[in-house]
């Protein structure tokens, strides 16, 4: 593996690494780092670096969906301008293109489910190409990101063994 | 007549690695780095073939040389180190590559024969050979030359006349690895000294730089090694129990003589585990190889910047640094004052004293301020 691609692998594990000890763990100095991650950024490599954060632990008022979202193309409108108004809604976390029963997997957040119900209802489902939503309010979380939420593996080891 | 221990099990000495255990175990804000097994789990889906395995029912013995097609799908795992053997006669699968090694050495060593085995090494080779009625020969090896083993070394300690060398690479404690000249250099003098040999490879995986050579690949060497391996390090199965030899089929019908009437079989559970390891779980192994390649290469670092010496650990998941004076003293001080566990080198053989384990089995977080905590006893001694 080249050391971009290690970076890489080591940034989806842990982000919050200094530079420092990236550098230790990588086997390279820190300024070679710091260089690497101003390639990443500046090609589009990376593009933005955020905390996995299990908001139901904080006392907050915060609502998440997935939104199915089936759409009609025509001549002048293909997924990409569809998708590009979509994704400029601050409410809108995620959008992606999938294959199956439907074409586009959102994820939207809001303060209730109320409001994002109002959200889907009077900013997205007007789109004139999108001709039908599904809205999957999230229950609970287990996992995201990697990051098991339950975390159900303890270390029982013995603390000093041959 | 009271119950009295016979000779070979009274003149072996306790564990040295026992009382750092109770040391640690006083206390519960240690951070240990003496641990010489996995901080990952088994893979999950070994995890789930076992308790799958245990709903089926299948909980009775299985053949004792192993389930075949576990011997099958192990005869192709090892074919990474150009290791060719036959599932059907030449691979016993043990309870741990410490049964393994147990049988080799009581079904390869006679009385009186002369067992040699480089120092510093792993706690079990020498009182296992007592056990078997031989004569331990240690042959040192040094931080001067990366702790491998060397003709001269072994000629130096008079081991043309050795009849079984136990040769464990990559090495616990030093994680040390030889290269592929070194390892020749190693199997010329077998055949040279008619020497078989027991080979540990039980962290053959967990080599980072360059690929495993493994002695029984050599000239001349096949016929005379028992190699050993098994799932513990590599697939984060330790407590599983489940280990194999290889070797030349007269040899591992041997071994199976004192299997099928100590042992039986192997732990079912951990076979069927084992079965599903190998077929599906090399991802989750890659995973975790990557993860002690990061922080092998962060905790060898801290020891440079600290300035103290350690060599380049290629192997395993141990550095094994010098600490600049008496090892035990310094691990039981540096275990009161900063809470944080390692072994002392000379547990591991006197020529491990003056340095230090150091197991980087343990979180990349925890690893941080363990190495902090160390930075800090260090100066201040």
């Amino acid at each position: 593996m080249d050391a971009k691609r290690e970076l890489l692998a080591l940034l989806s594990t842990d982000a919050r690494e200094s530079t420092e000890d990236i550098a230790r763990q990588l086997g390279i100095d820190a300024d070679r780092v710091e260089g690497l991650l101003d390639e990443l950024e500046a090609e589009g490599t990376v593009k933005g670096y955020q905390a996995v954060v299990d908001w139901d632990s904080v006392d907050d008022q915060r609502v998440a969906a997935f939104v199915e979202l089936n759409v009609e193309l025509d001549r002048e409108t293909g997924y990409e301008e569809i998708a590009d108004r979509i994704a400029r809604f601050t409410e809108v976390e995620s959008l992606r293109l999938v294959s199956g029963d439907y074409d586009f997997a959102i994820e939207v957040t809001g303060e209730s489910m109320q409001d994002v119900s109002r959200f889907i209802s009077n900013q997205i489902a007007p789109i004139p190409e999108i001709t039908q939503t599904v809205t999957h309010f999230i229950m609970e979380t287990y996992k995201e990101a990697g990051i098991d939420f339950g975390d159900r593996d303890g270390d029982d080891r013995l603390s000093v063994s041959p | 007549m009271t119950l009295q221990a016979n000779d070979r099990v009274a003149g072996v000495p306790e564990s040295g690695i026992r009382k750092f255990f109770e040391l640690a175990e006083e206390r519960d804000d240690v951070i240990s780095l003496g641990v010489g097994e996995p901080d990952f789990s088994a893979p999950w889906a070994a995890r789930t073939a076992a308790i799958h395995s245990l709903e089926q029912g299948k909980t009775s013995y299985t053949s004792n040389r192993g389930m075949a097609d576990l011997r099958r799908l192990i005869a192709d795992y090892c074919r990474r180190w150009d290791q060719a053997y036959d599932p059907n006669t030449e691979i016993l699968v043990t309870t741990g590559a410490s049964e393994a090694v147990d049988l080799a050495l009581r079904t390869f060593v006679s009385p009186g024969d002369s067992v040699a085995l480089h120092e510093p090494n792993y706690i079990s080779y020498e009182p296992g050979i007592q056990f078997a009625g031989g004569e331990p020969l240690r042959v040192p090896t040094s931080a001067a030359n990366d702790f491998v083993l060397t003709p001269e070394a072994l000629a130096a300690a008079g081991a043309e006349e050795a009849d079984v060398l136990v040769l464990c690479y990559p090495n616990n404690p030093t994680g040390a690895v030889m290269t592929e000249s070194e390892v020749r250099a190693v199997a010329d003098f077998c055949v040279d000294h008619d020497v078989s040999v027991i080979a540990d490879e039980i962290y053959a995986a967990l080599t980072y730089e360059g690929k495993h050579t493994s002695i029984a690949t050599m000239p001349g060497m096949r016929e005379r090694t028992i190699v050993i391996n098994g799932f513990s390090k590599a697939y984060a199965m330790t407590g599983l129990r489940l280990g194999y030899a290889l070797g030349p089929a007269d040899a591992v019908d041997s071994l199976n003589r004192v299997h099928q009437y100590t042992m039986l079989s192997a732990p079912t559970t951990a076979q069927y585990a084992a079965v599903e390891a190998l077929r599906s779980c090399a991802d989750a192994v890659e995973e975790m190889t990557t993860a002690y390649n990061r922080r092998r290469r962060f905790v060898l670092s801290r020891f440079e910047e600290m300035g103290m010496d350690c060599f380049t650990a290629r192997g395993a998941f141990y550095a094994f640094p010098e600490c600049g004076g008496d090892d035990e003293a310094f691990a039981e001080s540096l275990l009161k004052e900063q809470g944080v566990a390692v072994v002392p080198g000379r547990v591991f053989g006197e020529r491990g004293a003056g340095h230090l384990r150091v197991s980087y089995a343990t979180g990349m977080r925890e690893l941080k301020t363990a190495m902090d905590r160390i930075e800090t006893f260090y100066e201040n001694q």
